[in-house]
């Protein structure tokens, strides 16, 4: 079976400013693949490319085995629905109130009543935490980690295959923190889904992958399994991961065979 | 050399922002056209646009109306063409100044606002989150705004039209003196049909102009507040240097020949 996600050598370049140098990457299906590195890496350049919101500069980017790099009008919106995406300040609509930022793209996608959709919602808002009291506020009346908790619910509404998750934890303080992982860990294994997610919180990392590879530069520098990540042998994951002031990323030493 | 580069450079840049608005009107409106539809987002649009603009829109009015009236008499009673007054009136509101300042400040109203409230979105990533949740931003934003724009300015128009003269009335009848009764022939003796559609198709234009110029800056902003601010300032100057310039080459059409 095609990989969920397949990058095969995607590059981007702002101006003259190379940010994503030759990237390969796969996800298979019931992944959870983070990808950790430095503020200003690529990181969030990354995921806007594979969901279509940055055209790459070159390379090929499959989704279920289907190119997806010129896809555009109704087939984009199609693949859209295979995807959820949870953004870094929740992104949740403040025109709206949160049972319809929630039920958005099923009320897109199918015929639903208003009833039928606030229900949905509540849900939702259950399986994230959340009273049926929230329901009708709006956005602007909740607490950052309330926010983050509706755009999570959000993302899962629509039942789609692949969650991106771009740092789920930043700007909440440690408990709130966990709270959101351990939602992530049981919204994607409850529903099977594949994820991929980019943080620079370690606690954060270490809880929801089973897969992990850094970014540096551009360039994919290490990838593996969730638990060899701090035994890694390689000199700039350890420097990242430790959270050290020197080592060879700060340092700016050449090579990335971390020897 | 460099004084002629530079000079090509601004050029360049000029033709480059042309085309991409240009690329921007015609997306939004090819795939606006295009189902699925929000109506919902259209009402809100033209409630936005049409109904709370009135009371600016009224308050332009009469007083554009009333001074002219006052501006004319104390000009026109120097060679005794004080009958002519309703006349200016009529003709100066519907042809030129209720087009033209009802443009201006809906651009300051509605312009700022769809470029704050556009750029806002951008800056927390709301539109990329509409694009995730499989829903066109040009489609969902853009062309309900450029739609209300083009159909709600000819109707305040009208009531600025409505008003204007309104207001050019009051004065000629309670401070000049004149008689209500001939006052009100003499305006709609010299009314031709094409002074009040002209107008119209003004509003129109000028609709279309001020709504493409809050979304194309407010789309396009980066930067957070500070790049949300520079898009409202560059939405109104924009929208208003653009009202002008069409104002002058629409009149030119109706007129010129």
């Amino acid at each position: 079976m095609a990989p969920k996600i397949e990058l095969v050598d995607v590059k981007k370049s702002f101006g003259k400013k190379v940010v994503l140098d030759g990237i390969n990457l796969t996800v298979e299906k019931g992944e959870s693949l983070v990808v950790i590195g430095g503020s200003g890496t690529g990181k969030s350049v990354l995921i806007k490319c594979i969901l279509g919101l940055i055209k790459p500069d070159s390379g090929s980017i499959k989704i279920d085995g289907q190119e997806v790099t010129n896809l555009r009008g109704k087939e984009r919106e199609e693949l859209m629905r295979k995807f959820g995406m949870l953004f870094q300040g929740g992104a949740l609509f403040d025109s709206l109130s949160v049972w319809e930022n929630i039920t958005f793209a099923v009320k897109q996608n199918e015929k639903i009543s208003n009833q039928a959709a606030k229900d949905l919602a509540i849900e939702k808002l259950t399986s994230v935490g959340l009273g049926k009291e929230v329901a009708m506020l709006s956005p602007s009346e909740l607490s950052g980690g309330m926010q983050k908790r509706v755009a999570l619910a959000r993302a899962i509404c629509a039942k789609p295959d692949i969650i991106f998750f771009d740092e789920p934890t930043t700007g909440l303080d440690p408990i709130m923190a966990d709270v959101i992982n351990d939602l992530i860990i049981q919204c994607t294994k409850d529903l099977g889904l594949t994820t991929l997610s980019i943080t620079h919180d370690m606690a954060s990392a270490s809880k929801i992958a089973t897969n992990v590879a850094m970014l540096f530069e551009g360039k994919l520098i290490w990838q593996g399994r969730a638990q060899e990540i701090y035994h890694s042998k390689n000199a700039y994951v350890d420097q990242f991961v430790h959270g050290r002031a020197h080592g060879p990323i700060t340092d700016g030493k050449i090579g990335t065979d971390g020897k | 050399m460099d004084f002629l580069a530079s000079i090509g450079r601004v050029f360049f840049g000029f033709l480059e922002s042309v085309g991409r608005l240009a690329i921007f009107a015609v997306t939004a409106i090819a795939t606006g056209l295009r189902p699925p539809y929000y109506p919902r987002q259209i009402m809100r649009q033209m409630l936005e646009i049409g109904y709370f603009s009135l009371p600016v829109i009224g308050l332009t009015a009469v007083f554009t109306g009333a001074v002219l009236a006052l501006q004319s008499y104390s000009g026109f009673s120097r060679f005794n063409a004080e009958s002519s007054i309703a006349t200016v009136v009529v003709l100066s509101i519907t042809r030129e100044l209720g087009p033209v300042l009802s443009g201006l400040m809906v651009a300051g109203r509605i312009g700022a606002a769809f470029a704050a409230e556009i750029g806002t979105m951008r800056v927390t990533e709301q539109i990329d989150a509409l694009t995730t949740l499989s829903t066109s931003p040009q489609k969902y934003l853009i062309f309900p705004r450029l739609l209300a724009g083009v159909l709600m300015l000819p109707c305040l128009v009208v009531v600025a039209d409505i008003i204007g003269v309104f207001g050019g009335y009051l004065v000629s009848i309670h401070k000049l003196g004149f008689a209500p009764g001939p006052y009100l022939t003499s305006t709609f003796d010299f009314l031709k049909r094409i002074d009040v559609t002209s107008g119209l198709v003004k509003a129109a234009v000028f609709g279309f102009i001020i709504a493409l110029m809050g979304c194309y800056h407010g789309y396009h902003s980066k930067g957070g507040a500070q790049g949300v601010g520079a898009a409202t300032t560059n939405a109104v100057v924009s929208a208003s240097i653009l009202i002008f310039f069409a104002n002058y080459f629409l009149t030119a059409l109706f007129f010129g020949s």
